[in-house]
């Protein structure tokens, strides 16, 4: 059913093939993320000990980027892979590079961190803008850490392009425009020019694993390392980093969970006791 | 003097009940910092609701009904939005974290170049009159306070989670009727909608969720009975959709439905943060799992250690006696 489902996702192309040997200039923003279920959170003061756990590629950005090298596959192209992060944030890139893209560019710099969405936007907007021409880029439909699902848009804006959210199908393609469902709870299909700006949902596609050949073949390539001074003929570096952020986490806690009555049932009572807590909140006005 | 604008969500002509939600938080804000509630209300053929969002709290309502905005153009309603607020300037701008909100604000939000906090579950103010945004992080697992430095201010609220005001009929306010010129949204055309969604499980009361606890996908159908029998909806893990047993609608966690019931019973579902950040915030929560260090007992109410294969029917069945009894009951 996976299977079917993603090669399913370009079902028909109109108008104008694009020019084979051209193709496609596709950008995938990917953000390397601690693995949720490893990190670990201090509840007396509110600390994130990123070192507790390793970082992972947002797992919404393979989906975006399984997106860009399948329409590569198809009609030609070249995708690239952006990130801002730490220095570590290489292995995701390289993983990016095994899986099938062309080009990896990682921003990073003191100077770009502790951004918020907005910044962060601002820096992989100059990033895209830098590189010159495009036709598409794709994103995660949000992040497993920041959580926000505002820097694609962001970006789009940025940009100048237009945008569809929680994309989970692309219809069609042609040399300049997209078609693409959009899952909004009710779902829409839109039509947007190139360049334009996606951001996927995880129904889309299945991400491919990167055999151990295209580990090899990665090795050799490089991932290149931009610091701000790279941007800085697009974008003032004081607008990026945590300089450039128009917000601030002014404090973090951990939900607690104190509040729930914790009470354990077991046996052939629980059936009884279950069920008239039930009736109570079901007949509960 | 000032305000705090709302944005009305419509996509008919009917308002999004978030917007009202919006509304009752801003009064309360509006109160505590001296401002106006404005609210603007973008669409086709919405006019008429424009009395609702004064009788929620609105004290002006600016109105865009035209044609060209018929359908949901993040491109245009972008433009319009960002004429406005640089028009009347507002001190804090709320629109509802819905898929088409969170859309919207960001794009918004980049071209007045302000910040954004995504998806609150609060809005408090400190003691120095700033706005205070608390909203989770790290898939649910942090809660973050966060507080604007550029202007206006502006976030996305979850459903649900704010009180909205009793409707008031007799609440006056002034309703600004807007025209705009020329709507550029070139770059993207609405094809309309290929399909509306099954359920709605974010307004779901009761919520009968299963996970992988369940064989096969027949046996959906024992939490579909336990569902009807308490008048609930039925929800899912994951995994359950991506087997393809169970559409997209009816998922909730972080990828799915943020829902918020006043009764969640989790059968045969183990609690990782993913699923957990789709419902933490439920009134009771009652799991069902047959192992005891099943992460979900940590975040329950009532916990039922148990094969849920045994314990359901059971249960439905214990159920359907005593509603019987109590109609019987009412009969007498
Ligand atoms: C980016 C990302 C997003 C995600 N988004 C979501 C999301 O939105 N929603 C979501 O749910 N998950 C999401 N997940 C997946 C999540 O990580 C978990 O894999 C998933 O929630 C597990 O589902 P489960 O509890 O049904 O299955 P399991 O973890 O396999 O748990 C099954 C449970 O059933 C119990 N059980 C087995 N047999 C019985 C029985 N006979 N009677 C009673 N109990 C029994 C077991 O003890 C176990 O606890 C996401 C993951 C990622 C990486
Ligand atoms: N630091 C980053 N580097 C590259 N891409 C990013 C970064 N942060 C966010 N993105 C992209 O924007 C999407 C939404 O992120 P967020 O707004 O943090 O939820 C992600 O899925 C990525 O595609």
């Amino acid at each position: 059913m996976k299977a079917e489902r993603s090669l399913g996702i370009i079902c028909a192309i109109y108008g104008d093939l694009p020019m084979s040997g051209q193709g496609f200039n596709i950008i995938v923003l990917i953000k390397q993320v601690p693995d949720i279920e490893k990190v670990r959170f201090d509840v007396e003061t509110g600390r994130i000990d990123r070192s507790s756990a390793p970082g992972e590629t947002n797992p919404f950005d393979l989906h975006a980027l399984e997106a860009g090298l399948q329409i590569k596959e198809r009609f030609g192209g070249f995708v690239t892979v952006i990130s801002m992060g730490p220095r570590q944030a290489e292995s995701s890139l390289k993983d990016a590079l095994a899986r099938g893209a062309d080009r990896a560019i990682l921003l990073t710099d003191a100077r770009l961190a502790g951004a918020d969405t907005i910044a962060t936007a601002k820096a992989l907007a100059a990033a895209i803008k830098k590189l010159g021409k495009f036709d598409l880029v794709l994103c995660g439909e949000k992040t497993v850490d920041g959580d926000t699902g505002q820097v694609g848009p962001e970006v789009a804006e940025l940009l100048g392009i237009p945008h569809a959210t929680y994309v989970c199908e692309i219809r069609e393609i042609t040399r300049d425009s997209i078609r693409v469902v959009s899952d909004m709870g009710d779902k829409y299909l839109y039509e947007l020019k190139l360049p334009a700006l996606l951001t996927v949902t995880r129904e889309l596609n299945s991400p491919r694993l990167p055999t151990l050949k295209d580990l090899l073949r990665a090795k050799r390539m490089q991932v290149e390392i931009w610091t701000a001074d790279h941007l800085s003929e697009i974008v003032p570096i004081d607008q990026l980093g945590f300089q450039g952020s128009k917000t601030r986490v002014v404090k973090v806690v951990i939900p607690s969970t104190e509040h729930r009555r914790g009470v354990i049932l077991k046996g052939d009572d629980a059936v009884e006791k279950i069920g008239e807590i039930i009736l109570r909140e079901v007949l509960s006005g | 003097m000032t305000g705090i604008l709302v944005y009305a969500e419509a996509s008919g002509p009917e308002i999004h009940p978030i917007s009202f939600e919006l509304l009752g938080k801003a009064r309360e804000l509006a109160e505590k910092l001296g401002l106006e509630v404005w609210s603007v209300a973008l669409g086709y053929g919405i006019s008429d609701r424009a009395p609702e969002l004064i009788y929620h709290g609105a004290d002006k309502v600016y109105v865009y009904d035209d044609e060209r905005l018929r359908d949901l153009n993040v491109v245009a309603y972008k433009n319009v939005l960002v004429e406005l607020v640089k028009e009347i300037k507002p001190e804090i701008f709320l629109l509802g974290a819905t898929p088409w909100g969170r859309s919207l604000a960001p794009r918004v939000a980049a071209a007045l170049d302000t910040g954004l906090t995504a998806d609150c579950i609060d809005l408090q103010v400190s003691e120095d009159g700033k706005l205070i945004q608390i909203r989770p992080a790290f898939t649910g697992n942090i809660l973050a306070h966060i507080e604007t430095v550029s202007k206006p201010v502006m976030a996305t609220i979850r459903y649900r989670v704010m009180r909205k005001l009793p409707r008031d009929p007799s609440r006056k306010g002034e309703i600004i009727v807007c025209s705009v010129e020329k709507i550029d949204c070139d770059g993207i055309r609405c094809l309309g909608k290929v399909s509306e969604r099954r359920i709605n499980l974010a307004d779901a009361e009761i919520v009968v969720a299963g996970g992988r606890g369940l064989k096969k996908k027949e046996d959906l159908r024992l939490l579909e009975e336990l569902a009807s029998v308490i008048g609930g909806v039925v929800g899912a893990s994951r995994p359950l959709v991506e087997e393809g047993w169970i559409s997209k609608d009816h998922q909730v966690g972080f990828s799915g439905n943020v829902v918020k019931p006043k009764l969640y019973v989790a059968c045969g579902i183990s609690g990782s943060p993913q699923h957990l950040a789709g419902m933490r915030d439920s009134n009771i929560i009652i799991a069902i799992n047959i192992d005891p260090s099943a992460p979900i007992f940590r975040h329950a109410d009532y916990g039922v250690v148990s094969d849920l294969y045994d314990f359901i029917p059971k249960l439905i069945n214990y159920l359907k006696e005593r509603a019987g009894k109590s109609v019987e009951t009412k009969m007498m």
